[in-house]
């Protein structure tokens, strides 16, 4: 079945009749390939999502507090809820199970200047852990540590676009800025993947903020970091207990919908993920429906190739092809050249979706490094060629039918 | 070598049915040359088509070099056809991509003899209807009378026990009948069995025995003097 003759007598037809193997190659490879750029696009679009929602660590609550609504304890409504630095100590101490680490964060607008040279920038007031929570990476100097903290310092770690637009090339670290009338020593420089805002930061310790504003204990908003390996649902368990913490801390009805508010990123990650999910579903669903429409087309060249080649069959029955053989050769010839036309596809497809992935299409078009398991291409590619066996097969069974005499009538 | 006893064959045409071959007894000896002669719808094709295994009979027996033909599988039919027949069409049937040796080499194909003794055997038939230097020739580059000596050669290729031959020379002019004739007659005095299917009379008596066919029945059934085509032959 598989003999060298065989395989021979399939490439001289092959070669003797190119304008239909191109045809139906040319299906084939193209199905494919539009199946592994269409894949791969919705691949770069979920990339987009996730990258977007990467910039921040995935295992992080953003605490706030809020204005009560509902009368609790004989309490008013309408009271400003503020977190104090021993609110951090109690979560601590409270839920060593859950937490991973945990940060204050004081955000304040201020004239930044160095030299001639100012603007206008936020300043953020935090502790050490922050560095994770914002997933923020060091290019030179260091963060804010525990002394910094414990002491005081008047000390700051500046953005990247900070520094370019301050400093103008000089080397920063070591040098003094003001910010807002004090002046701070530069000893780090960040950079961050969540964009140009993000580096337009200023990071210093959380108690020198409250030093500079009156000595208080006041903290804007908590951001704190659970354990992963306590997993989605333990995160979500996690944030009940920590309301209901906070709430009774702060006495807060439950039911007040605007007392504390909890951003839980590993939720909102999860929304995020899914619509990504879904819309490569349906992205997966169209490139689907290519491969249908390939497999139709195969099935459609191989009736009329059986069509066309009625006589031929014909002829060759009356020399002694047996059915088997008939249905061997058409076919053998199917899947030949729907092997070698859908793995020619997969690769230009591939090789596509690795040259158009850059800047451009990251930015106008939202999608970032487009590409395709190999595993799925090959998987998607042997379903074809085993499509085209499949579509091949029904149109050489009615060959290996045909009557030589009906066949040979066939004018 | 031929052997057919009491030979039905009918066609369903809708809710009619078509009696083409109402009882026909034959039979052959090796080494005959028979024309079967007969005007259209005699019935004539239809009993080569069956000799040919090309169709099944309905009622009587068949048998082919003392083997019983009768309900054969496809498979089978295919494997006493590529045997026990060669084929010679009124329309030459050869394959149009192929090569006169590719289509002299094809039964041989399907009697899986080794590539290089399929040519070489292909060349030698070319060789004998004279048209070794045409081997490597698409048919659409050879003439009426060349193709069908193509297609002899393809026909003698499988050694066959029996040349079936419909209507040869239908598609030709008189000079390559005559040439096409000469052929197929000196195939026949190698010792080979040769059934031609014509309705020229001048075609008829250069076998060696006609069978006249009429209404599906032979009517006629006489040894001739053969006439030598080689004598119109330059």
């Amino acid at each position: 079945m598989f003999s060298r003759d065989t395989w021979k007598e399939i490439f001289e037809t092959i070669r003797k009749n190119k304008l239909r193997t191109f045809l139906t190659g040319f299906t084939v490879a193209l199905g494919i390939f539009i199946y592994v750029v269409l894949f791969g696009m919705g691949n770069g679009l979920k990339n987009t999502f996730a990258k977007f929602f990467n910039d921040d660590a995935q295992n992080v609550f953003f605490v706030f507090p809020g204005r009560t609504t509902i009368p609790f304890k004989g309490y008013k409504a309408n009271r400003q809820i503020e977190f104090e630095n021993d609110d951090l100590e109690d979560i601590t101490e409270n839920f060593p199970m859950f937490l991973e680490y945990i940060t204050p964060r004081i955000s304040r607008g201020a004239i930044v200047s160095y030299k001639e040279e100012y603007d206008n920038y936020t300043t953020r007031a935090v502790g050490p852990a922050h560095l994770f929570a914002e997933k923020t990476i060091m290019m030179k100097g260091r963060y804010i540590n525990e002394t910094d903290v414990l002491k005081k310092t008047k000390y700051a770690v500046i953005g990247r676009l900070v520094e370019r637009d301050l400093f103008k090339g000089e080397e920063s670290i070591g040098k003094f800025i003001d910010v807002a009338g004090s002046a701070f020593k530069v000893i780090g420089v960040f950079q961050d993947d969540g964009g140009d805002n993000e580096e337009r930061n200023i990071y210093i310790p959380y108690t020198t903020r409250q030093l500079i504003e009156k000595n208080n204990d006041k903290i804007d908003q908590i951001i704190l970091a659970f354990k992963p390996e306590i997993g989605y649902a333990g995160a979500m368990a996690f944030e009940g207990k920590l309301d209901k913490f906070i709430r009774d801390k702060k006495i807060i009805s439950p039911e007040d919908p605007n007392g504390i508010f909890i951003r839980n990123v590993a939720d909102q990650f999860k929304q995020n993920q899914q619509f990504a999910g879904v819309l490569q579903t349906i992205v997966s669903i169209i490139a689907f429906a290519v491969i249908i429409s390939g497999m139709i087309g195969i099935g459609n060249i191989m009736v009329f190739m059986v069509k066309e080649r009625t006589k031929e069959i014909g002829i060759r029955k009356a020399l002694g092809a047996t059915p088997k053989r008939v249905t061997n050769g058409v076919i053998f010839e199917a899947i030949f050249i729907t092997t070698i036309s859908g793995f020619v596809g997969m690769i230009i497809g591939i090789a596509v979706l690795r040259s158009i992935g850059g800047k451009t299409l990251e930015d106008d078009y939202f999608i970032t490094n487009p590409e395709i398991n190999t595993m799925n291409a090959i998987f998607v590619t042997i379903l074809l060629i085993v499509i085209g066996a499949v579509a091949g097969y029904l149109p050489a069974r009615r060959a290996a039918k045909i009557k030589p005499i009906v066949a040979l009538r066939d004018e | 070598m031929i052997e057919i006893k009491d030979l039905h064959k009918s066609y369903k045409m809708g809710s009619n049915s078509l009696h083409v071959l109402k009882g026909i007894n034959f039979s052959c000896e090796a080494g005959e040359l028979v024309a079967i002669m007969g005007s259209s719808g005699s019935g004539k094709s239809t009993l080569l088509n069956i000799l040919g295994m090309l169709d099944e009979l309905d009622e009587g027996s068949y048998s082919l070099d003392n083997v019983p033909i009768k309900n054969l599988s496809e498979t089978k039919a295919a494997q006493y056809r590529n045997k026990f027949l060669g084929f010679v069409f009124q329309s030459f049937n050869l394959i149009n991509y192929k090569s006169a040796m590719e289509n002299v080499a094809l039964p041989l194909y399907y009697q899986r003899v080794a590539r290089k003794e399929r040519q070489e055997k292909a060349l030698k038939y070319l060789e004998q209807v004279g048209l070794k230097e045409w081997a490597s020739h698409l048919p659409s580059e050879l003439s009426g009378g060349q193709k069908q000596r193509v297609a002899i050669a393809r026909a003698m290729a499988a050694e066959p026990k029996v040349l079936l031959a419909d209507e040869p020379t239908g598609a030709l002019d008189s000079t390559t009948s005559y040439e096409v004739m000469d052929l197929i007659q000196k195939i026949n005095d190698d010792g080979n069995t040769i059934l031609v299917v014509t309705h020229e009379e001048d075609i008829a008596h250069m076998c060696k025995r006609i069978v006249h066919l009429k209404d599906g029945v032979i009517v006629e059934d006489k040894k001739v003097k053969q006439v030598r085509a080689a004598q119109y032959v330059q």
